[in-house]
């Protein structure tokens, strides 16, 4: 299936530093154990608990896309493709969730 | 007259196929398009499962129905495969196929770990009552989940007919995108569940 094209091209697209792998590792663990701890172990309202989870969870995300799956290191247009997917995702919880909290006419 | 000429264009166009105009392997564009489309997948099951959420006037917590602490793990177990696949695709890019097939073995040991414990879930939640039909987090909760654990399935498959193809010698340094391919989908299946366990097991 790959082409020689396609092959040299993968090859060029790899000339950076590999990443520290085990660093990325152990932060996604640790963020983990925070996560789960904040979670089971304090009781704060439950606005904070959705803003801290929810921004740890995107951090974590973040970190698996850009190191493991190195879009950190791809060309810009595969972060705008797959950035604009995750916009339009956005797009429609945000207004799934509008439905609720807006006051209704 | 017609044979000849196709069988003399057959290996040109083989040996002249132009270069992918995105400047990305038609396998990993394919790869990546297809992932855009499981975002989508996605966010209508996570979109569906907060607008349920907020319309609800009442929402049981996850903890009093749960085992947390071992869903914590299982996300533990699927984190660390995560690594060992990225571990793999490094190996081979260094042209090390010993630790290209072990690293593959471990991902696929720990993807069989993490559909073995959902299993193991989800048996000790049906015997003790909490089913699809029980409530309306008990249907969100089978359906996300379930759709997730059927991804890590195709990803293991996909994981043991790759490691199948390691060992007969068929990826080298120069030759192993589909060691890479596979890596995306299966960061992908972590990075969802990173989301999904966060809003469904935490909240």
């Amino acid at each position: 299936m790959t082409t020689d094209s396609g092959q040299k091209q993968n090859t060029e697209h790899r000339e950076h530093k590999t990443p520290n792998y085990m660093a990325i590792f152990w932060w996604l663990f640790g963020l983990t154990v925070f996560e789960v701890g904040f979670s089971v172990f304090t009781h704060p309202p439950k606005a904070v608990l959705m803003i801290v989870l929810v921004g740890l969870a995107v951090v974590k995300a973040t970190m698996v896309a850009l190191y493991f799956m190195h879009l950190k290191f791809e060309r810009k247009s595969l972060g705008l493709l797959f950035a604009s997917t995750l916009l339009l995702g956005a797009i429609l919880v945000a207004v799934g969730i509008g439905e609720h909290i807006l006051p209704k006419p | 007259m017609s044979h000849t000429s196709t069988a003399t264009l057959a290996p040109a166009q083989v040996s002249h196929e132009p270069e992918p105009v995105t400047g990305i392997p038609h396998d990993k564009m394919g790869m990546w398009v297809f992932l855009c489309s499981e975002v989508m997948f996605f966010t209508g099951l996570i979109g569906s499962y907060i607008v349920l959420r907020f319309g609800s006037p009442s929402w049981p917590h996850p903890g009093e129905t749960l085992n947390i602490w071992l869903t914590a793990f299982n996300t533990f177990i699927l984190i660390c495969s995560s690594v060992t696949m990225v571990q793999a695709l490094a190996a081979i890019q260094r042209g090390d196929t010993r630790k290209l097939k072990l690293f593959l073995c471990l991902t696929l040991l720990g993807g069989s770990i993490f559909l073995g414990i959902q299993a193991y879930e989800y048996a000790k939640l049906l015997e003790h009552g909490f089913n699809p039909k029980v409530s309306l987090f008990g249907s969100v909760f089978y359906t996300t989940t379930g759709f997730h654990g059927f991804h890590v399935f195709c990803g293991v498959i996909c994981i043991a007919f790759v490691t199948g193809k390691a060992f007969l010698g068929k990826y080298t340094q120069e030759r192993h995108l589909g060691v890479e391919t596979l890596g995306l989908y299966w960061h992908f299946v972590d990075l969802v569940w990173i989301v999904l366990f966060t809003i469904i097991y935490l909240f």
